[in-house]
């Protein structure tokens, strides 16, 4: 399913002699979920704003929906929906007249707005008092809610959400999500979302890119980016016990000679063994055997978290 | 999700034409948001207040001034009641050369810094206006404002002139009395360019209104200290200057004077609203010999006021495309 909606070559800005982005390659397909991962300062925005043609790139061209985004800016932004890392709305109006000023704003008759407004905001869950109250009273949560609804009043085929998770709760965030993706998989919409809250991602994205110093490192779908990125070192165990062990610990050769156990290290009470198959069972009964009181064991997988800290201290010595 | 397919439907099929272009929407909601707002009230209340206070102080004198036979102006009834005063008011249009300012800089001075602040800014470009469309909606929109209450305020004028003396306004006061409307109207367009302009440069908005009043302080007050300082060392002693150079200084520095955009308001608004001023220069005793003290034609008038006229609209026009510079390459981010 190769239908490209996004595509960026060589994007690339400067900003006097600091370099935001440079020279980013990257197509985004029809339908997909994309999430554009790195820390702060990394230039998601930046490029974000590049391709809604809101600042001018240094060199290179966004093509979005078939437009350039540089060249012909309203064309692009009125296929393409873009919630902002800080929302903010006019505090004197109430939340309807907020939408339906956007609504107007890309076309909407008159007649017509109020209506599609207040479908809108009921699809996001947004209802009841909140429709007519002042968005100075909105809460953080309810005011992405109408980011959202503003997003989608105009019926994008592309959906850019910066930062959507910045400040919501974590029962907020995963409503929030999960709309999102409802969203996206009934309309066919193509999203793109910046974050740098990686489990939140983890859960919605088909794909992920990760960001980092203005470059991008690498692309891929979860799955594929763990298995290629800890080939060798694929669990690790926590075994934490009832007594404090005494360094060097006697057990540690024994422990290293079992099949497949690649290190062990202890601290306290707390022994982590790295393995390449799976044999928390045999760890478990290891320690059973020599009788100490076994408090707990944790299985790890290295998840986008460890993928994004791996890049992340990687980029960093260099 | 059905009905919002549906309307989209209908929105493709009916719509075309009917809806307004998106710069008028926005024209719109400008021109509500001030009206709503405490701001624009509190400007409303002053100018009404003033334009009431000058305008009773003219009626109670207007008898007396209307019957000064040497008065060459004084047929001219409804121009009396805007300049007359008996001491102890200033007329309308010298208050409003310092309360022009005042209106053009509130309504302008966070035109723009205040939806940078608010993220409001990065919203409204991110959907399908072009960037100067929000810029000339912000003037449009206070300039709209301005001139309806500067035009109701005339005619109110000269309804209740009408009613209370009774004597019908010539064609001419009413031209000249629409003239002067327009002429505050663009007065008001310069300083809130000048503060449309600073609301771009600082991104606080005390500062730009703070800025905006520092200019205005030094237009009204500085400025004409400063030339005529100036012009004071430079000059040379009245007595060694033949009547050429001293009537050549005179000119220098009154085109100096006239920099200052509030001094072409008083110029113009001047020879408008009293048709015997023959000239904003000074005049040689040859010219003024034969000439009878009365009334010049409008059309005189208005070739008086033409070059102070075009100066204004030039200031203004300067300041908006300065904005419009700087807009186009800003930043939007916030």
């Amino acid at each position: 399913m190769d239908n490209p909606i996004i595509q960026l070559r060589h994007l690339t800005k400067h900003y006097g002699d600091f370099k935001a982005v440079k020279g980013l390659d990257l197509t985004i397909n029809k339908g997909e979920i994309f999430g554009l991962l790195g820390p702060n300062g990394a230039g998601k925005t930046t490029t974000i704003l590049m391709m809604m043609g809101l600042t001018e790139p240094t060199s290179g061209t966004a093509q979005v929906c078939g437009f350039d985004a540089s060249r012909d800016p309203i064309s692009v932004k009125r296929l393409v929906g873009y919630m902002p890392d800080s929302v903010g709305f006019y505090d004197n109006m109430t939340a309807l007249e907020n939408l339906m000023y956007i609504g107007e704003l890309n076309g909407i008759p008159r007649a017509e707005v109020e209506n599609r407004a207040l479908t809108t905001m009921d699809l996001v869950g947004l209802q009841g008092d909140a429709i007519h109250k002042k968005t100075s009273a909105y809460s953080r949560g309810m005011k992405q809610r109408l980011g959202l609804a503003e997003v989608l009043i105009k019926e994008p085929k592309v959906i850019v959400l910066d930062e959507p998770t910045l400040g919501i709760d974590p029962s907020g965030v995963r409503e929030f999500l999960s709309l999102i993706m409802r969203l996206s998989r009934e309309k066919g919409l193509t999203v793109l979302l910046s974050s740098h809250h990686l489990h939140q991602v983890q859960q919605v994205c088909d794909r992920v890119g990760i960001f980092v110093n203005g470059e991008l490192l690498v692309e891929g779908d979860i799955n594929s980016l763990s298995s290629q990125l800890f080939a060798e070192k694929s669990y690790e165990i926590h075994v934490s016990l009832e007594e404090t062990i005494s360094l060097p610990w006697k057990d540690e050769t024994e422990m290293l000679q079992m099949p497949s156990v690649q290190s062990v290290s202890a601290v306290d009470q707390r022994i982590a063994i790295s393995c390449k198959v799976d044999v928390t069972p045999d760890v478990v009964r290891f320690f059973v055997h020599r009788g100490y009181g076994v408090t707990g064991v944790q299985k790890k997988e290295y998840g986008l978290e460890d993928i994004y800290q791996k890049y992340f201290e990687d980029s960093k010595f260099n | 999700m059905k009905a919002i397919i549906d309307s989209l439907k209908s929105h493709s099929s009916t719509s075309s034409g009917v809806q307004p272009h998106p710069f008028w929407v926005m024209v719109r909601k400008e021109i509500a948001d001030h009206i709503r707002s405490w701001r624009f009230l509190v400007l409303l209340v002053l100018v009404v207040l003033t334009f009431w206070g000058t305008t009773s102080v003219s009626m109670a004198n207007l008898r007396q001034v209307v019957g000064n036979a040497n008065d060459p102006d004084s047929l001219f009834l409804y121009l009396k009641l805007l300049t007359t005063t008996e001491g102890s008011l200033p007329p309308f249009h010298v208050f409003l050369s310092f309360l022009g300012p005042l209106l053009g800089i509130s309504l302008g001075f966070d035109a723009v810094n205040s939806e940078q602040q608010n993220g409001t800014l990065t919203r409204i470009m991110a959907q399908p206006v072009f960037r100067d469309n929000l810029l000339l909606s912000k003037f449009v929109s206070a300039l709209t404002l301005v001139g309806s209450l500067l035009l109701s305020l005339s005619l109110l004028m000269i309804g209740g002139g009408i009613l209370i003396t009774g004597v019908l306004i010539e064609v001419e006061e009413l031209i000249r009395i629409l003239g002067f409307t327009f002429l505050c109207t663009i007065y008001v367009g310069f300083w809130l360019g000048l503060s449309i302009l600073l609301s771009i440069l600082f991104r606080q908005g005390a500062t730009s209104a703070l800025t905006a009043i520092g200019i205005w302080l030094f237009f009204t007050v500085f400025y004409q200290i400063i030339v005529n300082l100036v012009a004071e060392a430079l000059v040379p002693a009245e007595s060694a200057l033949s009547q050429q150079a001293i009537l050549r200084y005179n000119e220098l520095l009154l085109n100096l004077l006239r920099l200052a955009p509030s001094q072409l308001y008083t110029d113009a608004t001047t020879t408008l609203l009293m048709p015997s001023v023959r000239s904003l220069g000074p005049i040689t005793m040859e010219q003024m010999a034969g000439a009878i003290p009365s009334p010049l034609p409008l059309k005189e008038s208005l070739m008086i006021v033409w070059p102070q006229l075009s100066g204004l609209i030039a200031a203004t026009v300067l300041c908006f495309a300065l904005s419009y510079y700087l807009f186009m390459r800003r930043e939007i981010r916030s």
